[in-house]
């Protein structure tokens, strides 16, 4: 399969400049500098604004015409209205819930199958590969998908959200190919103690993989919190909107969120409110992020490497 | 073992091959409530409705265009980060940019144009900034004619620290010491580049052009329809934003499905071809020959 063609070595850490690189000119020095400052700035500004607006109060937004970049008086007013309840916090939980079951289900369907797939001598093994290495070449469609969705009666459910995306069958080949680099010394030690495939997988690969395992689970955890079109596509009922759908009418299309769909009398700005409404669905990305850095690019590199 | 592997192939038998077999659709006279058994064949009557649709034509032009801006100015952009952030020396500063630069990849693309809008739109950061000192605003995020530019821009943002970290990680399997040896034979900060720092990431690039040519007809579904109410469906039609539309909101079914045949055929064709003259390179592509 895939080859980037290099070896992986690990980033050599260079601490000081080798004697026979020529010393830096001043000029060069200065612009390069500056061009990491900006590209930062601009980078790191919109996630700034978004964090002080949501926390600004009602007079800092008034005062500022729309945005604040230094709140003077934070208030968590905003983000108590919209968890206390209502549109956003039920869209909070289906998103979580989606994510979680998801995951969930993703791992242990792409695990089993590509453990059964990179094992020598299972009937049919050969074409099976070929079946799924043909969706990397070709797409279905969205027309006659949303019809198979319709047929199988999945239209306004929760599960639309999940089965239909279950698989990717580039997370599969990547687990397959780390699954063939274990020993098969190691399957016949097994197979004599009497060990099953369950056991087998459960007892001896997954331990094996746990790294790979994770930036597997990891990829489609965040897969499943970003999605917004498939809900679009198949959820008519806006009762059951994922929080990225929530984000998208209210946010970006500028719909304003009212008291009664958040079940409060009394409503901060609504821009504090919306700046809010990105924050949440931001959170969790965050939180994983300082993981997703460490196992993701390591995990992916090396996948696609050894295939 | 075949019990382990069932629901796996239940998953492509029923989201991938059905549907695949679904693309009849393509060739009928679809009508939901009698389902696509019952309904008429039509032969190619809705890809010749397809082919004298202006609409489609201009979701076509729209894409190939988007696709070429992405090439031109997108592409680059992830080698030209790395190199620049492969040159600095202090390794906190490296993993701090790294760091920044990488962490839009994970976003969604709502949470994306939400985060432009608040900096670009009409009542965001910057037309602030402009009232504030007399100057009219500007919205660039309604704007049809700078359209392209914005999403180029976003696409920019949010994935150049992803091709980076691909690029620094065959830049940091580079032997150092043919810098070295290099440098003793004379030759400057350029020249190094050119010879030994290039070659060395040849193969990834030639992968990642392969996968880029092999998505041109599928630039970035979300980010237009995300954006078609604010600019226009003239300025962002894209060929899935038609599909979308056209077959599922109008419910021209038909003629949807015809339009994403022809465009799962093309692509899968342009896979293909591109990793048919990333091999004649005698580069590995995406897939091994």
């Amino acid at each position: 399969m895939s080859s980037f063609g290099f070896p992986l070595r690990t980033p050599r850490t260079r601490e000081e400049r080798p004697a026979w690189e020529e010393p830096p000119t001043k000029i060069g020095s200065a612009a390069k500098a500056v061009v990491i400052t900006v590209i930062c700035a601009v980078m790191i500004l919109p996630f700034l604004t978004v964090l002080s607006t949501s926390l600004a109060s009602r007079e800092e937004i008034t005062e500022a015409g729309g945005f604040v970049l230094f709140p003077t008086d934070p208030t968590l007013e905003a983000y108590r209205t919209i968890l206390s309840g209502g549109i956003v916090s039920r869209a909070v939980v289906v998103s979580v819930l989606i994510t979680l079951v998801g995951t969930a289900l993703s791992l242990l369907t792409t695990i089993a199958l590509a453990y059964g797939l990179s094992k020598r001598g299972v009937p049919g093994s050969k074409p099976i590969l070929l079946m799924v290495l043909f969706t990397l070449l070709f797409v279905p469609g969205m027309v006659p998908m949303y019809v198979v969705v319709k047929e199988l009666g999945l239209l306004d459910s929760y599960w639309s959200l999940i089965l239909p995306v279950m698989i990717n069958a580039f997370n599969l080949v990547v687990l397959r190919a780390f699954f063939m680099n274990i020993p098969e010394e190691l399957y016949q030690a097994a197979r004599i103690d009497g060990a099953g495939d369950w056991r087998i997988l459960t007892r001896i690969v997954l331990p094996l993989s746990k790294g790979v395992v994770a930036v597997v689970g990891l990829f489609y955890a965040v897969t499943y919190w970003n999605a917004f079109f498939n809900a679009m596509l198949y959820l008519n009922d806006s009762g059951k909107w994922p929080i990225q759908l929530v984000l998208r009418t209210y946010v970006v299309q500028g719909k304003s969120i009212s008291g009664d769909q958040l079940g409060v009398s009394h409503m901060p700005p609504q821009q504090s409110i919306s700046m809010a409404v990105v924050m949440i669905a931001l959170i969790p990305i965050l939180l994983l992020f300082p993981f997703l850095q460490k196992y993701f690019t390591k995990g992916v590199l090396t996948g696609a490497i050894k295939g | 073992m075949l019990a382990l592997m069932a629901p796996g192939l239940l998953f492509f038998l029923f989201f991938f091959y059905v549907p695949m077999l679904g693309n009849v659709i393509a060739f009928q006279d679809y009508q939901p409530f009698i389902g696509f058994k019952e309904s008429p064949l039509v032969g190619l009557a809705n890809f010749q409705e397809l082919f004298a649709d202006p609409a489609f034509w201009e979701a076509v032009r729209n894409t190939l265009a988007f696709a070429a801006l992405q090439l031109i100015f997108f592409f680059p952009a992830p080698l030209a980060l790395a190199l620049l952030i492969n040159s600095l020396v202090s390794p906190r500063i490296k993993k701090f940019v790294q760091s920044v630069v990488y962490l839009p990849h994970f976003i969604s693309w709502v949470l994306v144009v939400a985060l432009f809008q608040q900096v670009l739109g009409g009542a965001g950061l910057f037309s602030n900034y402009l009232r504030d000192h007399g100057m009219s605003a500007l919205d660039v995020m309604t704007d049809p004619s700078t359209f392209s530019l914005l999403i180029t821009g976003q696409v920019i943002w949010k994935d150049i620290g992803w091709g980076m970290i691909i690029y620094l990680a065959a830049l940091a399997s580079v032997d150092q010491s043919l810098y070295e040896s290099a440098a003793v034979d004379g030759a400057g900060r350029w020249r190094r580049m050119w010879h030994v720092t290039l070659p060395a990431v040849r193969g990834v690039t030639i992968m990642l052009l392969v996968l880029r040519l092999g998505d041109v007809l599928s630039v970035g579904f979300e980010q237009f329809l995300l954006q078609r109410d604010a600019v226009g469906a003239r300025a962002s039609e894209v060929l899935d934003t038609y599909i979308y539309y056209h077959g599922v909101v109008y419910g021209d079914w038909g003629v949807g499905a015809a339009a994403g045949l022809v465009k799962g055929v093309v692509g899968a064709l342009m896979i293909y071809g591109a990793n048919k003259v990333a091999h004649a390179f005698g580069e590995h592509g995406v897939y091994s020959k």
